[in-house]
This record gives structure tokens, C-alpha cells and sequence, in this order.
């Protein structure tokens, strides 16, 4: 059969998901990466990345408002989904993610950024005109209270808020990575350690992703960049990347060393269909490689310029090693047989419903949702401080 | 005689069910049958096995499986020696056609049908997000076509590959073990066609079923066993080699 | 009494909370199925549903009824144990209609191979022959009677 080496269980030969599936533990891992940078400067107190906190909180909503399409589009039956929240079957992983998301969604991000920009969602619901003005007001949700204690009772709850939305960033990418290392009959995917590099790599990709919008924003308003705050962040990403790295190799040297049943079939796979985007991409590109850079911005002396640049390289390699590694989990995790006998091949469509433009389309999509979010909600800390003077004459 | 065959057949029903309703089927379970009284499963003896592909012939005129894909299948496999781990196998079209000749008639050469094992701890129905698969209280798993997403997640637990996405209705679909045949008295296609008997339908909760004997007296082994979840399909003299 | 009023905006949202969670155990009252939960968590009508599906294969009791003359030819030979649709394939309409739906005529040729086509993978001790060498090109029912194949049993007729 085409594309099939050896023997595959008849059923086998065709993949059942697809890169669609690819993108949504990407996406996923994104809201809780992003999330996690966020709740450093208001549970921990880490002042430099200030300037990134609410850039963060919107990254994370705009990506999570898309990260349910690509699964949606993938369902035989999109229109049956809604069955989830109705008969959600308790011992199903994925029964979980309907309540898991709405909670992540509705509970935490929402509510966080509502209570974060509450006093100028009012101050904007008076001072426009129009629809936006329709918007500001529907968002105040009819209280214009913006007195000193009832912000500071806003500051008290969204702390309350990051403190549960924490594990809860954990629960949403940990679950993703569960959904996959629960399933026994699958070797490339059973795995506990599933689970916790799927938080890590979450973290890495989410981290970087806000790093990179904070650089391009800033530099496209011609403002300048808050060398302390990205400095620190990088170092964020760098220790954080080595912790995810470690277990990642503890994963593989803990499959090399058991070498159990289905490591011959695994290991052949490694170094045939899926040695590019594994060994090249995943791990010497996209892993390897920006740990080094970040490595090296912690050890030498370089210039502002030079940093910016190494941060903005190493941004984007991890992203792409992450990617990578979303990639190879769920497809690799399909291209061999269960027989361990065989190997099958994946056909990525073009313009199909599960092809590559929609994983395209996917992946934009939420970058257009947080141009939107920033023109409504603005992150900047200089209008942050404008509306103080209103406050007086207010008050 | 004015008797006519078909009335006949009306005088003598099978398994005690008007013909008229065996063909037709109506939206009831049979009304002799009891859920709680049957608890299915079958056994398989490879030691009958001729490969001649009858019960995949069969499995896909009864239940109109769609074109490559399938609820049955036969395997052929080929141990050289000592050498379990490293068998080779194939099943040119899932054995529908029969087989060619062995490439390398030396060494051990054998068939093995598989099928759904329908599982009394199935994975697959565990991992069902909305309670689309399920094992019925007489043991069989079965897909509600009508309530399945189409998410793929079952297919992905399956550790058999027995399972696969319906392109005609785009939801999961497997072996039901004949289960508009097994709740009218009837055995499943499979088994009714296969010329040696290695195929056996067994109710476990019927004393009287001749598996009981069987199975005291054989070897008997279900795939992947490590896998515990309590297939239903018995194997006699499966070779370690199976996977 | 103060700081109940400066917490009003989170009372007012922890009302939109419970007007959506209200609603959706409303709208999930009247769209999940009435079976659901019969028998276990799925659908319990779809067990019905499954088994109403028509048969296309009768089984061998059914054809007996009617095809007592073939039993009998069967009952002491080699096929005694290979049920009728084995080779006449699935013929439930026939049985229902037996007059007007009438099987098609079958080709040894093609039929018999299929079970005795020697192939190493098949067990030793069932009878198989290459068939190219086996009857120089004449087809199987030439000599083999296939209700009951053996010559010395019962020569063909």
C-alpha cells in the first residue's frame, strides 16, 4: 500500500488526527505559558516584567478563545460537540476539557482582565462615543464604581484570582498532555512524564510568544524597549527552557535505557520519518540552540542591540522547536503501527478542512484577535497613568 | 400441499422469532431476548484457520463496511525459528481475496482472523468523551452512530486497531458482533460463514455453551493480554509471535 | 454596608455567572435524550436501534427448512460442518422470497480454490492441492460432488 513500510493493522494506515490536532496543544500551551509570565508580576511580585503583565493576560485570551476551533474542525460531527457539556463521560480526558476550558476561560481570564482594567473600562465607557461607547458600557456591566475601595477590592480579588488561575493554567495544558499519556495503547504517548513537559514546553512557548509581542509592539510604536523587563524575562525562559530540556531527556534516555517492546519500532521511526522534525528541528533547532543563545546572554557582557536580537532569534527558535515538538508527539505518535511491525505515512492536506491553510488561518487568528483586544483594551502603561487625573477630578 | 416454503418458514421460526422480523428488523430488541442473559464473546481456534478470507467476505456484505476499511480482518504471519519477536506478517487487503502463496514456505506460517474483542474493560469506551460507545449489560461494544462527535479519540485507544472513522457517516465505527444477528438467535455472519469453524460465537453466561468445555480443556490465550482489558475473543494456540 | 456597595460590580457578575449557569442546566434538561442513562452512560434506545438492522446472511437453520435434500446429501460427507452460505453466499431474501429472488449459479472454479488452494500458511491436515496441477484444467465438480466431496464416498453422478 502506498506509504505503508511493513505491516500496519489494516485500520492503521490513515491518520486520525491531523495537524489541526498539532495546533491545538501549541495554541493551548501559548494561554498557559502567557498566563503563567503574567501571574509572576502579581503573585510573586517580580516588578521588571510588569510592563508585559497585561500584554500577557490578552495573549492568553486571544489564543484561547481560538484554541477550540482547530478541534471543532476536526470533529466528524462539529454540530454534536455541545454533547460534551450535556452527557460528559467522567472517565474521558477529553469529557474534561468542555469544563476545564469554560472554567480557564470564564473564571480566571475573563474575570482577571475584567477586574485588571475595570476602572478603565469605565473611564472609556465615558469618554467615547458611539458603538465602542456601547462596548465599554455593556463591559462595566452597569457599575461606573471606580471609588479607591472598591479597586481596591478589584486588587484583592484578581490576586485571589491569579493565585486559583495558576494551577488552573497547569490543569488546562497538564490535561492536553494527559489526554495523550493516558492513552496505554500508545507507547510514543504513555508516558506520567507526558503531562509535566507539556506544562513546561507550555511555559517555554507561552513565554516567548509574549516576549516577542512586547518587542515587535513596542518597536512598531516606536517606543522604547524596557531592557530590565525583557532581561528578565529571558532569563524566565532560560532556566525555565532548561527544566523542560531535562525532562525531556529524561523521557527519551528512560525509553533508551527501558528499550521495552516498542523501542526498536519507536527508535526507527526516530531516525527515519521523523529524524528532521525531532533530532534537526526539535532538538538541536529549537531546543538546544536558543538555550545556548539565552545561555550566552547570561554570561557575556553584550550590547542592548545585540541582546534584542539574540532574544528575538531565540524567541522565534523556540517557538518553531515547540511546534516541533506538538508536531511530533501527535503525529509521530500515529505514523507507526501498533503491531510495532510497520509505518505508515502522513498526507498533509493543502485546502482540505484539515489542511495546511487552515493551520494557517488558525495560527493568525488569534494575533488578529490581540491586534483587536489592544485596540480595545490598551495594555500601555502610559495610559494606564493618564486617566489618574480624571480619577481626581472624578472623585 | 398448500403449504408454501415461506409459510413454512413462519411455522418454523428461528430461535423462536418470526422470519418476517429476523429479515425486516423492527426498533425492539428482540422480544425473546434478555439483555442480562447473555454476556458475549468468541472464540477463535487458529488451529482451523485456512485464510480463505470467507468471514471478511461475510462481515462485509452483512454489514456494509465501508471500502478499506474493516470490522474483520486475517493476518497472515511468518516465524523463522527462535525468532517470536521479529515475525512477518501480511493481509494483502485484509485477507478479503484469500492469500497468495507463502513467500517462504519453511519455518512456521499461520493465519489469525481478528476482530473487535470486545472488551469487558474497554479502553475505547473509556476514553469516549460523550458516551457515543458503550459495552451493552450483554457485553457487547457497540457505537451509537446517531450521538458519536467523530472525535477519533476511541480509535486512537484501541490497542487492536479494530476501530476506524466511517467516511460514509463520518463517526466511529467497529465490529458489533452481529448484533442484529446474536439478539434475533442467530450467530454472526462470520462465524456462519466460516467453512472450518475456527470461529465460534460464545455466550459466557450460557452454561450450555460449548466454549465452557473448550476452555477447560485448551490453551487459550487473548491478544495483548498486558494490555488488561479483558478481551472477550479467545484464541487457542496462539503463537507468541501474535501482536 | 460600604463595602458591600464598592463590591456590587462582582455581585453583579456573579449574577450573569448564575443566569448562564442557570440556563445551560435549563437547555440540558430538554436536549439530552430520554434513554440516556438506561443501561449505563450512552443512549439506551441505540442497543434497538443497532439490532434492528436487517440480516442478509439466513443461516443454515433457515435454509435447512426448506433444503432438507441437501442436508441430507451433506450430513455424512466432508462438508457436513461448511454452513450453505459459505459458498452460496447471503441469500436472506431468497428465503424470504424464495420464488421471485433466486441465487446465482456458482462457479466451482473460483469457489473451491479459495478453501483448498495449498498455501504453507494453512494447517497440515486440512486437504489441500495447487490446483494447476491438481485436475489438468478440469473443473473441480467434474469429479468432486461439492455437497459431499469425496469420490470414494459418493462418485458424481
Amino acid at each position: 500500500m502506498q506509504g505503508v513500510e511493513g505491516f500496519m493493522y489494516p485500520n492503521e494506515v490513515e491518520l486520525q488526527w491531523s495537524v489541526l490536532i498539532v495546533l491545538y496543544p501549541f495554541l493551548t500551551g501559548l494561554v498557559a505559558g502567557a498566563f503563567i509570565l503574567a501571574s509572576l508580576e502579581r503573585v510573586f511580585n517580580v516588578e521588571a516584567v510588569k510592563p508585559t503583565y497585561r500584554l500577557a493576560l490578552l495573549t492568553a485570551l486571544a489564543f484561547l478563545l481560538i484554541a477550540p476551533l482547530p478541534l471543532q474542525l476536526h470533529l466528524g460531527h462539529p454540530e454534536r460537540s455541545f454533547e460534551m457539556y450535556l452527557t460528559p463521560h467522567t472517565t474521558s480526558a477529553m469529557a474534561m476539557f468542555g469544563f476545564v476550558y469554560l472554567w480557564y476561560l470564564m473564571a480566571v481570564l475573563v474575570l482577571e482582565i475584567w477586574l485588571d482594567y475595570r476602572r478603565d473600562i469605565v473611564l472609556l465607557s465615558q469618554s467615547t462615543t458611539g458603538v465602542t461607547r456601547l462596548i465599554y458600557r455593556a463591559m462595566t456591566l452597569g457599575s461606573s464604581n471606580i471609588s479607591e475601595r472598591a479597586l481596591h477590592i478589584d486588587e484583592r480579588a484578581g490576586w485571589l484570582i491569579t493565585v486559583i488561575g495558576i494551577p488552573s493554567a497547569f490543569l488546562l495544558h497538564g490535561y492536553v498532555g494527559f489526554i495523550f499519556g493516558s492513552i496505554k495503547a500508545n507507547p510514543w504517548w504513555s508516558s506520567p512524564l507526558m503531562p509535566v513537559v507539556f506544562i513546561f514546553s507550555a511555559m517555554v512557548s507561552g513565554i516567548a510568544t509574549v516576549m516577542l509581542v512586547y518587542m515587535f509592539l513596542t518597536w512598531s510604536r516606536k517606543q522604547t524597549i524596557d531592557m530590565r523587563c525583557v532581561d528578565t524575562v529571558a532569563r524566565y525562559l532560560f532556566y525555565i527552557f532548561i527544566i523542560d530540556f531535562t525532562l525531556e531527556m529524561l523521557d527519551l534516555i528512560h525509553r533508551i535505557y527501558e528499550s521495552d517492546e516498542s523501542f526498536r519500532s519507536l527508535d526507527f521511526m526516530v531516525h527515519t520519518k521523523l529524524y528532521v522534525s525531532h533530532i534537526v528541528v526539535q532538538i538541536f533547532l529549537g531546543t538546544v540552540t536558543p538555550i545556548l543563545l539565552l545561555g550566552a546572554t547570561q554570561v557575556l557582557n553584550l550590547t542592548d542591540r545585540a541582546r534584542k536580537r539574540i532574544y528575538g532569534l531565540a524567541g522565534c527558535l523556540t517557538l518553531i522547536g515547540i511546534f516541533a515538538m506538538r508536531w511530533n508527539v501527535v503525529i509521530g505518535g500515529q505514523l507507526f503501527s501498533k503491531s510495532f511491525l510497520g509505518y505508515t505515512t502522513y498526507k498533509m492536506g493543502l485546502v482540505t478542512r484539515e489542511g495546511l491553510l487552515t493551520a494557517i488561518v488558525l495560527t493568525v487568528l488569534p494575533l488578529v484577535i490581540l491586534w483587536v483586544l489592544v485596540k480595545l483594551l490598551p495594555p500601555w502603561p502610559e495610559r494606564h497613568t493618564r486617566p489618574d487625573s480624571v480619577i481626581a477630578h472624578a472623585r | 400441499m398448500n403449504l408454501t416454503r415461506r409459510h413454512l418458514l413462519l411455522l418454523l421460526p428461528a430461535a423462536g422469532v418470526a422470519w418476517k422480523y429476523i429479515l425486516a428488523g423492527t426498533p425492539e430488541v428482540a422480544p425473546n431476548y434478555k439483555l442480562t442473559d447473555h454476556w458475549w464473546g468468541m472464540l477463535i481456534d487458529l488451529t482451523k484457520c485456512i485464510g480463505c478470507g470467507n468471514c471478511v467476505r461475510a462481515c462485509q456484505a452483512e454489514n456494509d463496511v465501508p471500502d478499506g476499511y474493516f470490522r474483520t480482518w486475517v493476518e497472515r504471519y511468518h516465524v523463522t525459528d527462535y525468532d517470536i519477536e521479529n515475525p512477518q506478517v501480511d493481509s494483502p487487503d485484509g485477507g478479503r481475496k484469500g492469500f497468495p502463496p507463502a513467500k517462504d514456505p519453511s519455518g512456521k506460517n499461520f493465519f489469525v482472523p481478528k476482530l473487535c474483542n470486545h472488551c469487558a474493560d474497554s479502553p475505547c469506551t473509556q476514553v469516549c468523551p460523550v458516551g457515543a460507545t458503550f459495552i451493552g449489560p450483554d457485553g457487547v461494544v457497540l457505537v451509537d452512530k446517531t450521538y458519536c462527535l467523530g472525535c477519533r479519540y476511541c480509535v486512537q485507544a484501541c490497542p487492536y486497531g479494530c476501530r476506524f472513522i466511517s467516511p460514509k457517516t463520518e463517526t466511529a465505527e467497529k465490529c458489533t458482533l452481529c448484533y442484529h444477528r446474536i439478539t434475533k438467535g442467530l450467530t454472526t455472519a462470520c462465524c456462519e460463514t466460516c467453512p472450518t469453524g475456527a470461529r465460534q460465537l460464545a455466550d459466557l453466561k450460557n452454561p450450555k455453551d460449548p466454549i465452557h468445555e473448550f476452555l477447560k480443556t485448551h490453551s487459550v490465550q487473548v491478544l495483548k493480554p498486558y494490555m488488561a482489558t479483558h478481551a472477550k475473543v479467545f484464541y487457542n494456540n496462539l503463537d507468541g509471535s501474535v501482536r | 454596608m460600604n463595602a458591600f456597595r464598592d463590591a456590587g460590580h462582582l455581585f453583579r457578575l456573579a449574577g450573569v455567572f448564575a443566569a448562564g449557569v442557570l440556563l445551560f442546566l435549563v437547555l440540558r434538561s430538554f436536549l439530552v435524550p430520554k434513554s440516556f442513562g438506561e443501561y449505563g452512560h450512552y443512549r439506551g434506545n441505540a442497543l434497538a436501534e443497532i439490532a434492528a438492522r436487517p440480516v442478509n446472511f439466513a443461516g443454515h437453520e433457515t435454509c435447512e427448512t426448506c433444503h432438507a435434500d441437501v442436508l441430507e446429501k451433506k450430513r455424512d460427507g466432508k462438508h457436513a460442518h461448511v454452513n450453505c452460505e459459505a459458498c452460496h453466499g447471503p441469500l436472506a431474501k431468497h428465503a424470504d422470497d424464495p420464488s421471485s429472488v433466486t441465487p446465482a449459479k456458482l462457479d466451482a472454479a473460483v469457489l473451491c480454490v479459495r478453501c483448498h488452494e495449498a498455501n504453507a500458511a494453512k494447517p497440515k491436515s486440512f486437504p489441500q492441492v495447487v490446483s494447476a496441477d491438481h485436475s489438468n484444467g478440469l473443473p473441480c465438480d467434474t469429479c468432486h460432488q461439492p455437497h459431499s466431496p469425496a469420490i470414494a464416498a459418493e462418485p458424481a453422478k
